[in-house]
């Protein structure tokens, strides 16, 4: 799913497969081709959960050098995300960001957000304009 | 190295075999409070450090350790992958660089203060911490294995009482009291295997 790697790239997380793609879909829906786009769901064996190998994969494909923003729904989402980020590395970890944003309007928007060529700091700042304090 | 080999592949057995028996009551409490598949998760993570564990054996022990909680982390999934994951990691990862004298009771108090990190929680919250903390404290005073085991038995019921503050459980309030938090009970039966397996084991 390689899209623009001159814009900041986005990563859907959710312990769902479907909403993980279906998130994605309307993503891509929205922002076409101009976004790196990927997303991981469920466990390794396909079924709900979350998967730290998946997202890391996951976060590859839509590797930016600008940047990647991840959405991620509950949380194990988020812990195994954490994992993933850190095992990629410095100074690539340093480049992914997780959001705290609802996932489908947070991921969407944060991909209309990079699609214009914001940095990852503009994009993660208006998904999380979506979370109440 | 013989005798790390069979520390190792000993400790491997002992942890997955009382996984793998347990897995039903651990998905079935956590089919309580959370989303049932803590039993199955943990089933996954030992399965793949089983298949592995002749390599695992010939590693040393500090580096046998930070390769399974990798492992871990990338076959468990939910929160306790990342969560186990980070206990072994750390203590492995301290253990390698140890200078004489640092006791393995410190080692394990960083390494689960990483996995409070990990979690954001603390004391109280009722996760494997509220095994886990109990356990650091009965191994600072220097405890036998039996009274260690006894504690981390004790300590996984006592969360019980305690209404979650993290995790899936958390979304239930109130709710979540009465029911023994199932990353505590994974805790508290691998504490105990691990204490009769070091009670038996003698250095050939």
């Amino acid at each position: 799913m390689k899209g623009n790697i001159a814009n900041v790239g986005i990563v859907i997380v959710s312990h769902s497969p479907l909403v993980a793609k279906g998130t994605a879909d309307m993503v891509r829906q929205m922002v076409g081709d101009s976004v790196p786009l990927s997303w991981c769901g469920g466990n390794a064996e396909g079924g709900l959960g979350t998967n730290a190998a998946g997202i890391l994969e996951a976060i590859e494909a839509a590797w930016s050098d600008h940047g990647v923003a991840v959405f991620v729904d509950l949380g194990g989402a988020e812990t195994n995300s954490e994992m993933a980020i850190e095992m990629l590395g410095e100074p690539r970890s340093s480049l992914v960001a997780i959001c705290n944003a609802p996932l489908v309007e947070g991921a969407v928007i944060a991909a209309a957000e990079a699609s214009g060529g914001a940095p990852l700091a503009k994009v993660v700042a208006t998904a999380e304009e979506l979370s109440p304090l | 190295m013989q005798i790390n080999r069979a520390l190792i592949l000993g400790l491997i057995e002992t942890c997955c075999e009382v996984i793998t028996s347990h897995a039903d009551d651990l998905c079935e409490l956590d089919r309580a409070i959370g989303d049932g598949d803590h039993g199955t998760n943990m089933r996954r993570g030992c399965e793949a450090i089983y298949l592995d564990r002749e390599r695992l054996g010939s590693l040393p022990l500090p580096q046998a350790l930070e390769t399974i909680g990798t492992m871990l982390v990338m076959s468990v999934g939910g929160a306790s992958g990342p969560l186990y994951g980070t206990l072994l990691i750390e203590i492995g990862r301290r253990l390698g660089a140890r200078q004489n004298g640092a006791d393995f009771a410190n080692i394990l108090g960083e390494a689960i203060d990483a996995v409070a990190r990990r979690g954001r929680a603390q004391a109280g919250d009722k996760t494997l911490l509220d095994v886990l903390y109990p356990v650091h404290t009965e191994m600072i005073r220097q405890s036998a294995l039996v009274r260690i085991a006894e504690r981390a038995e004790k300590s996984a019921q006592l969360t019980a009482g305690m209404k979650a503050m993290r995790g899936r459980a958390s979304f239930l309030g109130d709710r979540s009291i009465g029911h023994i938090d199932p990353g505590a009970s994974s805790c508290a039966l691998l504490t105990m295997a691990i204490c009769r397996y070091l009670k038996e084991y003698r250095p050939a």
